[in-house]
């Protein structure tokens, strides 16, 4: 190395020296230490004892964990397609040139500033059965389908129905989609309009040009938005645990992998076990990702490339 | 689907206002729901407005939360050292990974965007040891000290910027003999002034939104911010009042709301290029 070069290297390393600590002491240490707690049997007020794989054993045999897994992975394959295709509508239906459209995009935006702690005790209170304001616009509708068919179709307690719940954290979360609107809507305005000025002049439909223009050209803005939820679906925790008061749900409905992972660590001080999760969640996050980037490569069209 | 200004067809109006309001719904639950008495929150079909609005609702609230202005205090200081903390840190990170040239830098920044594919849940259990290894659970600092390491979210948005600043500047400071840590404080960081404050923000809404941090780091409840003032507040009433709970939650949302539409277009634009780099 030349000595210039060495200076260069030394400088850089003390401009990024506060990521560096952070990242051994905050990253690199608690990935390695969860291999080895998920190892032992461990409850940070003793000393870790090895036990082999046997917290693995017990993750295979344990209902609990699978009912968490199988939660998790429902959330994250129905909310981020669901979300995705209205954060898309509602930036495209904003990209027109429409009075208003910066007080649209607001109030599309403002519920994604809401704290966690508002949102779920909102949202509890939305989603209550007689009471909250979601039945009460869903039971016309209701009305009106029953009259028609002769069905004798109901308002679910949303909260309190094992087969309902997960649904009404869907619908939270997609009140709170707007971050996606914002980004998907900077996305459509770097698009070129001659772009849709060609495809206009060869006697396209509006409805191919939004295949064969908007959906390739933003398809990289798609991609991260996906990437990003994905990453944020698979740790959630804080909305469905308020929204239960605490809990995981009725049956269990909103436990999710980082729900028992805390419940393991800080009801049950069985941190090993909760390291055994760690890990597994860790895993699904880098396999649902891969399959993303891989999918992404494919699909996603960089323009001057 | 851009068409021409003359025709934006009129459906795509009567969805954008059936939309808004939807979105819009909520809030005004929230808020008419705070303002009603008690009887008026259990009606059946439900009341849209107050007969008449009860002011003291806000303070009730406040008072059933316990002590309120402590826990606003104690949510307004971890805000406040965050956002010094990362705004300082992340900057001199971020200027490492773009204003300099050095070995091995693009593997390092490359490390610093997988990290962002870990999150605290994954890594919470052994930070928890570490922090009660050196005695920090139950107090302040595994809230706010971490902090001081740099985001790599906010590193990453703060280099997009500082790429973007002709080079040429500080070239021209060190043929001068300017310090580099000169350069970056005096030079790029007067100049960075925009993206500084949209981390500031976006930080400020972090800290001020954590929930699962507080709720395992904390132990008494003089140190409790105002989420688990809140949270606490929802668990220990039976009978459920839901004027209450909607004031409170009224209350904590309202500092996020009036720094939002204070700093409306900083904050948009800081959304919108995350998206797009």
């Amino acid at each position: 190395m030349m000595p210039g070069e060495h200076r260069n290297l030394i400088k850089g390393l003390v401009f990024i020296s506060p990521w560096i600590v952070g990242f051994l002491a905050f990253n690199l240490y608690p990935l390695i230490a969860s291999i080895w707690f998920s190892l032992c049997d461990y409850s940070v007020l003793s000393q870790p004892v090895f036990l082999g794989v046997q917290n693995y054993v017990d993750l295979w045999h344990d209902p609990v964990f699978w009912k968490a897994l199988r939660n998790t992975v429902v959330f994250a394959l129905v909310a981020i397609p669901l979300s995705s295709f209205l954060s898309i509508g509602l930036a495209v239906l904003l990209n027109q040139p429409i009075a208003g459209q910066g007080i649209y995009r607001t109030i599309f935006f403002l519920p994604s500033l809401v704290p966690a702690i508002s949102l779920a005790i909102l949202w509890q209170w939305m989603l209550n059965g007689p009471m909250g304001l979601v039945n009460n616009l869903v039971r016309p509708f209701l009305n009106i389908i029953n009259a028609v068919c002769g069905s004798h179709l109901q308002a679910p307690d949303w909260l309190n129905d094992p087969n309902f719940a997960l649904g009404g954290l869907i619908l939270t979360g997609l009140w709170g989609t707007g971050q996606a609107v914002v980004i998907y809507l900077a996305g459509l305005q770097e698009i070129p309009l001659e772009l849709y000025e060609a495809a206009e002049l060869d006697g396209t439909s509006a409805w191919q040009r939004f295949l064969h223009v908007t959906l390739p050209m933003l398809s990289p803005v798609i991609f991260f938005n996906v990437l990003m939820s994905i990453i944020g679906a698979l740790q959630t925790f804080a909305v469905p645990y308020i929204l239960t008061g605490g809990g995981d749900g009725p049956g269990r409905s909103l436990l999710f992998l980082a729900t028992y992972i805390y419940q393991n660590a800080f009801d049950y001080w069985n941190m090993g076990y909760a390291s055994a999760l760690a890990l597994c969640l860790f895993v699904l996050i880098i396999a649902l990702s891969l399959v993303s980037v891989r999918y992404g490569e494919k699909k996603v069209h960089y323009s001057g490339r | 689907m851009k068409p021409t200004r003359s025709s934006v067809p009129w459906f795509t109006r009567v969805a954008l206002i059936l939309l808004g309001v939807l979105f819009l719904l909520p809030f005004f639950w929230m808020v008419s729901t705070s303002l009603k008495p008690l009887n008026e929150t259990m009606k059946l079909p439900p009341q849209w407005l107050p007969s008449s609005p009860q002011w003291n609702n806000y303070p009730d609230a406040m008072r059933a939360m316990g002590p309120f202005w402590l826990y606003a205090r104690n949510s307004l200081l971890l805000a406040f050292l965050n956002v010094i903390g990362t705004v300082f840190s992340s900057a001199l990170v971020a200027y490492g990974f773009s204003r300099l040239d050095w070995r091995g830098r693009d593997a390092c920044f490359f490390v610093l965007l997988a990290t962002m594919m870990i999150p605290f849940p994954v890594v919470m259990v052994p930070i928890y040891g570490l922090f009660k290894a050196v005695g920090w659970i139950g107090t302040f600092q595994p809230l706010w000290v971490p902090a001081f390491l740099a985001g790599a979210f906010n590193v990453f948005l703060l280099r997009q910027f500082f790429l973007s600043i002709p080079r040429d500047l500080s070239e021209a400071a060190r043929i001068d003999g300017c310090s580099e840590f000169r350069i970056f404080w005096q030079i790029i960081l007067p100049l960075a002034k925009p993206a500084l404050l949209t981390v500031a923000l976006f930080q400020f809404m972090a800290t001020w939104n954590d929930f699962l941090g507080p709720l395992i780091f904390l132990a008494r409840e003089n140190q409790y911010t105002l989420a688990l003032g809140l949270q606490a507040l929802q668990g220990t009433i039976s009978g459920t009042p839901w004027h209450h709970l909607m004031a409170a939650s009224t209350l904590v949302l309202l500092p996020v709301l009036v720094l939002f539409f204070l700093t409306q277009r900083t904050f948009i634009r800081g959304i919108a290029t995350t998206g797009l780099k």
